[in-house]
């Protein structure tokens, strides 16, 4: 094991299924290094340099660099899925879903279920999300949500390198249409990271943390986030079991209901708008399944109902932090003492 | 004026720079004797007992239950009850000022290194150096090198010491081969002929136990000695609970439980532990590797392996570690050995004596040395 970052994971996750099996290729723009790149072909790897060095390994015939038009060549993906390739097809941010959605919910989403099973789609769709770097409000949405609400697809949304490597080689392994979502913030996180290839399974949360008090549910890179005000709350008493969902479609509802009827109180965080989001999916799922575990109403963190905001200053406001995550397990807990001192 | 020692906190396995100080099991004021369980010890990897290194007076406690503390920090401070107060205050004042947190990588862990041998690649991790025999280390079923992590360091002083993954485990070949302990053994014994020294303290655990009989014997002249710990091949059932949820469960919380049954006391298993068990069955081939190797040594609930002949014979000093908690091989305790062999057996261990009662396993294998 040795340590590597977010990007050199999904990097190693590539190369290793492409060594391992001739079929997968790679779609996307400027994945190779596009028009006009300086130096060597491959020398940008996409924008944020995942691919880099993949070009020169596998060559022009299983690392294309499209034009810009998400609709044909996120299209192109889908089509070749369904005639024996395993495209991994790079969305280059989340926000341009728009152009391709037809492709992406009409078409790849159904052909299973039409084709009564005679046709799988074996694609993975890479796509970054995600505030925190000033791209303002085109570049900077968390839209798992959106996806994760047609059936058909699956929904990946890893949290750190190790979860990165092992659920993108799952995602190529994988015979339907994967969504997996990148945290453009993540790409210089490191952690250890197995040199070997692996698979993470679909559908299993992850608990890094186990704890009596609050379950504390986080999407994606808030994660870390949760993780991290975990530890700071234990040092001051409160003991809090942390979710990380892994997958948000399949979703590991079993591992939420069993930690809600051990701490009996559930925060969520998710980076994502509030409205039908995943935090309002989990939210009613443990209220409906295991309502007369909860010892006081759910509480989500989560951004506002707007944009994401250019200004810096509020762009930081706008996502859900430590402090918010703090605070919102620090109320869960003192709304019951009240109920309990009212009683 | 006799001397005033300080308790610090200890740095449990490579990577560990803060511990949380869980509790203390003794009161400011108590006589402490050197072994003496006084504070447990909590980090992301592990839950452990301390037991002090000194003999006297505990007479201040600096540390606060909950707490957490980089490696070193001033816990509590040791003294001959006659130590006046305010020595221990100088000390305790002195100590605190010219304390020195370790920077983060400052003092980077050794990297495991891999050697191809027979064609397939085995890891290993090697610590120390010196002209004194080496030490092997071998784990058991389904662990890899790095459950040596309180033992590897400690043994590590003037001598080289490896811990070894055997294959399909770590990160080593899952293209197993031979999957019998006498083959598992043949590949560490060439492994052993590329790392430089001659002769070796051979210890092995549980089926890494077996494995390590196999290894000595294999050695002959150039075995040192043999350390058995919780060995397979000396008695005749095993836990098939145990085996079979191991294998088959994916989730933490679903393999929890069969992780437990190691220790004798469970919440000594920490939540990283469960991971870690989870990442080396998740590696491609590691499961199909796993499960021949159970198949073709632990079959069902019977052990198919029997050591007893080789340490019989043995040239070298053999010795056995057993814990008298032990739910994995529940018949080792009243496991007939050669008269020649040395055993021992930990009071309140179970499976993993190496983890619960490190100390008192490593002073064993270091009168070996």
């Amino acid at each position: 094991m040795s340590k590597k970052s977010f990007r050199q994971a999904i990097n190693e996750a590539l190369r290793q299924e492409m060594e391992r099996d001739p079929t997968v290729i790679l779609m996307g723009e400027d994945i190779s290094g596009g028009t006009g790149a300086p130096g060597e072909q491959d020398a940008w790897g996409g924008p944020m340099g995942v691919t880099k060095g993949l070009f020169t390994q596998f060559g022009e015939s299983r690392v294309l660099d499209t034009h810009l038009a998400e609709i044909s060549f996120i299209g192109a993906a889908a089509g070749a899925a369904t005639t024996g390739l395993r495209p991994v097809a790079e969305l280059m941010f989340n926000d341009f879903l728009g152009t391709c959605l037809d492709q992406v919910m009409n078409q790849a989403a159904k052909f299973r279920y039409m084709f009564g099973g005679k046709a799988q789609t074996p694609l993975v769709i890479r796509t970054m999300y995600g505030a925190g770097v000033r791209a303002a409000a085109q570049h900077s949405q968390s839209l798992y949500s959106m996806v994760t609400h047609i059936p058909g697809l699956k929904v990946v949304v890893p949290s750190n390198p190790y979860e990165a490597k092992g659920l993108l080689i799952q995602s190529i392994r994988d015979n339907d249409p994967v969504i997996f979502f990148e945290h453009k913030v993540l790409y210089d996180m490191e952690g250890e990271v197995p040199d070997e290839p692996y698979a993470i399974p679909f559908g299993q949360a992850n608990v890094t943390r186990e704890g009596d008090d609050v379950t504390i549910v986080a999407i994606g890179r808030m994660v870390n986030f949760a993780n991290a005000a975990a530890d700071a709350l234990k040092r001051q008493g409160i003991s809090c079991t942390v979710v990380d969902p892994r997958t948000t479609s399949p979703l590991d509802v079993e591992t939420l209901i069993e930690t809600v009827e051990e701490t009996g109180r559930l925060v969520v965080v998710d980076e994502a708008n509030p409205r039908c989001s995943m935090a309002t999916d989990i939210i009613s799922t443990v209220a409906s399944r295991a309502f007369d575990a909860l010892k006081t109403a759910p509480l989500a963190v989560t951004a506002p109902h707007t944009p994401v905001p250019f200004s810096p200053a509020l762009e930081d406001l706008f996502i859900p932090s430590q402090m918010k995550i703090e605070e919102a397990v620090r109320a869960v807990m003192a709304r019951e003492s009240n109920r309990a001192a009212a009683e | 004026m006799s001397e005033i020692h300080s308790i610090v906190m200890p740095k449990l396995g490579l990577t560990m720079q803060e511990g949380l100080l869980a509790d203390w099991i003794v009161a400011e004021g108590d006589e402490i004797s050197a072994g003496q369980h006084i504070l447990d010890i909590e980090t992301s990897k592990i839950a452990n007992s301390y037991e002090s290194p000194f003999s006297g007076k505990l007479h201040r406690i600096v540390g606060e239950v909950g707490g957490t503390y980089p490696v070193g920090s001033l816990l509590g401070v040791i003294a001959d009850a006659a130590t006046p107060a305010a020595a221990v205050d100088s000390f305790v004042e002195e100590f605190l000022a010219n304390f020195k947190p370790v920077e983060a990588g400052a003092d980077a862990a050794p990297s495991p290194e891999t050697a191809t041998v027979d064609g397939q690649r085995m890891r290993y991790l090697r610590m120390g150096e010196g002209e004194a025999d080496a030490v092997l280390l071998i784990h058991g079923f389904g662990s890899d090198h790095g459950t040596w992590i309180l033992n590897h360091g400690a043994l590590a002083e003037g001598r080289q010491v490896v811990a070894v993954d055997l294959p399909g485990h770590g990160g080593s070949t899952k293209d197993v081969g031979g999957t019998g302990v006498s083959a598992l053994a043949d590949r560490v014994v060439s492994l052993s002929k590329t790392l430089g020294p001659t002769r070796f303290h051979v210890v092995g655990h549980s089926l890494g136990a077996a494995v390590a009989a196999h290894v000595a014997d294999k050695l002959g002249a150039s075995a040192a000695s043999l350390t058995l710990i919780a060995p397979v091949g000396i008695s005749a059932d095993v836990s098939a609970d145990f085996l079979d949820g191991f294998l088959r469960e994916q989730r933490s919380r679903k393999l929890r439980p069969y992780l437990e049954m190691l220790s004798a006391d469970p919440s000594m298993i920490s939540v990283e532990m469960v991971e870690d068990v989870l990442k080396a069955k998740r590696v491609d081939g590691a499961q199909a590797a796993l499960t021949a190797i159970r198949e073709a040594n632990l079959p069902g609930g019977r052990q198919s392996v029997d050591i007893r002949d080789i340490i019989a014979a043995a040239a070298y000093p053999v010795q056995v570690i057993l814990g008298d908690r032990d739910q994995i091989l529940p018949s080792n305790g009243t496991a007939d050995l050669p008269p020649s062999v040395k055993r021992t057996v930990i009071a309140g261990s179970g499976h993993v004596p190496y983890l619960e009662k490190a100390n008192e396993v490593n002073a064993l294998i270091q009168e070996m040395l």
